[in-house]
């Protein structure tokens, strides 16, 4: 299946989950914060989201700023 | 003299410096900046992780058990934009304060205060402690501490510009109307900027661009980390009047004669 993650249109395997999607990308834990099609999904839900095709998912982290 | 601590949110800070982490010519100058800036609090923005998630980050330069970190809201044109980042930035760990930004326009980065308004009664009554950027304009910053700000976050000037407090006399009528603290942010340019709006009675200064932006940027911060200091003891110490014309400060009587 296809979704979007920080703008970039990937594949991945279908049903795969947030927790899986983070692993694969390499993704620091500390301070992210993920959201799944504009709604923010809560560090517990990680492993039990499963993401669904065409899902747009927004991974954020601090960075610098004033 | 004994001063009091600059309280936001039920947590006591002696610094009255808050200082960012963006536009450092490197991470490690960054470091050394908060290290000379005796900040205890540190703005971070809320970005886009870069994929696949390697490299060199902002935190790994900034020890977040000294520092309490402040996401803020920029880049955040709607009410609804900044909520939403100000959720994301609590999901993330960064805890329940947040520099409250609604822009209204790129050019300037003036506030949009009626956004700014909305979002500050929203995530106020979601337990945020809501730090808003707001106009040097009193009634708003009323309005706002009515919403629920824990503070008034007035600009000196325009973000990054360096102009300085351009209208020290709202900034005062600001302080008179508002009894949550007020903190300048942005506009600030050196440090007798930062001096000034310590002067007029403020209870802080938020800068970036005035460190990040100076070519000796850990000079820069110890310069305004003695600015904030300076400015805070001249305003509790009273200053003197200001007088047209002089008055000796050497007595009069007990003049030798020298007449021949």
């Amino acid at each position: 299946m296809k979704i979007t993650v920080n703008g970039r249109e990937m594949e991945v395997a279908d049903g795969l989950s947030v927790e899986a999607l983070l692993a694969h990308l390499a993704v620091k834990r500390e301070f992210t914060a993920v959201a799944v099609n504009r709604e923010i999904t809560p560090k517990a839900s990680y492993a039990s989201v499963a993401l669904r095709d065409g899902d747009r998912v927004e991974i954020v982290r601090p960075m610098g700023g004033g | 003299m004994h001063d009091t601590n600059l309280v936001l949110g039920g947590k006591d800070f002696t610094s009255r410096l808050i200082v960012g982490t963006g536009k450092y010519s490197t991470n490690e100058i960054m470091r050394q900046a908060h290290e000379e800036s005796g900040a205890e609090i540190v703005t971070v923005a809320v970005r886009r992780v870069s994929l696949p998630g390697k490299g060199e980050s902002i935190l790994d330069f900034i020890d977040t058990k000294r520092f309490t970190l402040l996401p803020n809201t920029a880049g955040c044109y709607t009410a609804d934009e900044a909520v939403r980042t100000a959720y994301l930035a609590r999901e993330a760990g960064l805890g329940e304060m947040v520099k409250l930004e609604v822009i209204g326009d790129a050019r300037t980065l003036f506030p949009d205060v009626q956004g700014l308004l909305e979002a500050t009664k929203t995530l106020a009554r979601e337990g945020f402690v809501v730090m808003p950027y707001t106009n040097d304009d009193p009634i708003i910053a009323k309005r706002l501490e009515d919403a629920g700000a824990a503070c008034v976050m007035p600009l000196g000037a325009p973000i990054g510009s360096g102009l300085g407090i351009r209208n020290p006399y709202n900034i005062k009528i600001i302080l008179e109307t508002v009894s949550v603290p007020v903190i300048v942010d942005a506009g600030v340019g050196t440090a007798s900027d930062a001096a000034i709006a310590m002067e007029l009675g403020c209870d802080g200064v938020l800068m970036n661009t005035a460190i990040a932006g100076a070519r000796d940027a850990v000079a820069m911060a110890r310069a305004m980390r003695l600015a904030v200091e300076a400015g805070r003891l001249a305003s509790k110490a009273g200053r003197i009047g200001k007088k047209l014309y002089a008055t000796a400060s050497s007595p009069l009587e007990g003049l030798p004669d020298w007449t021949s």
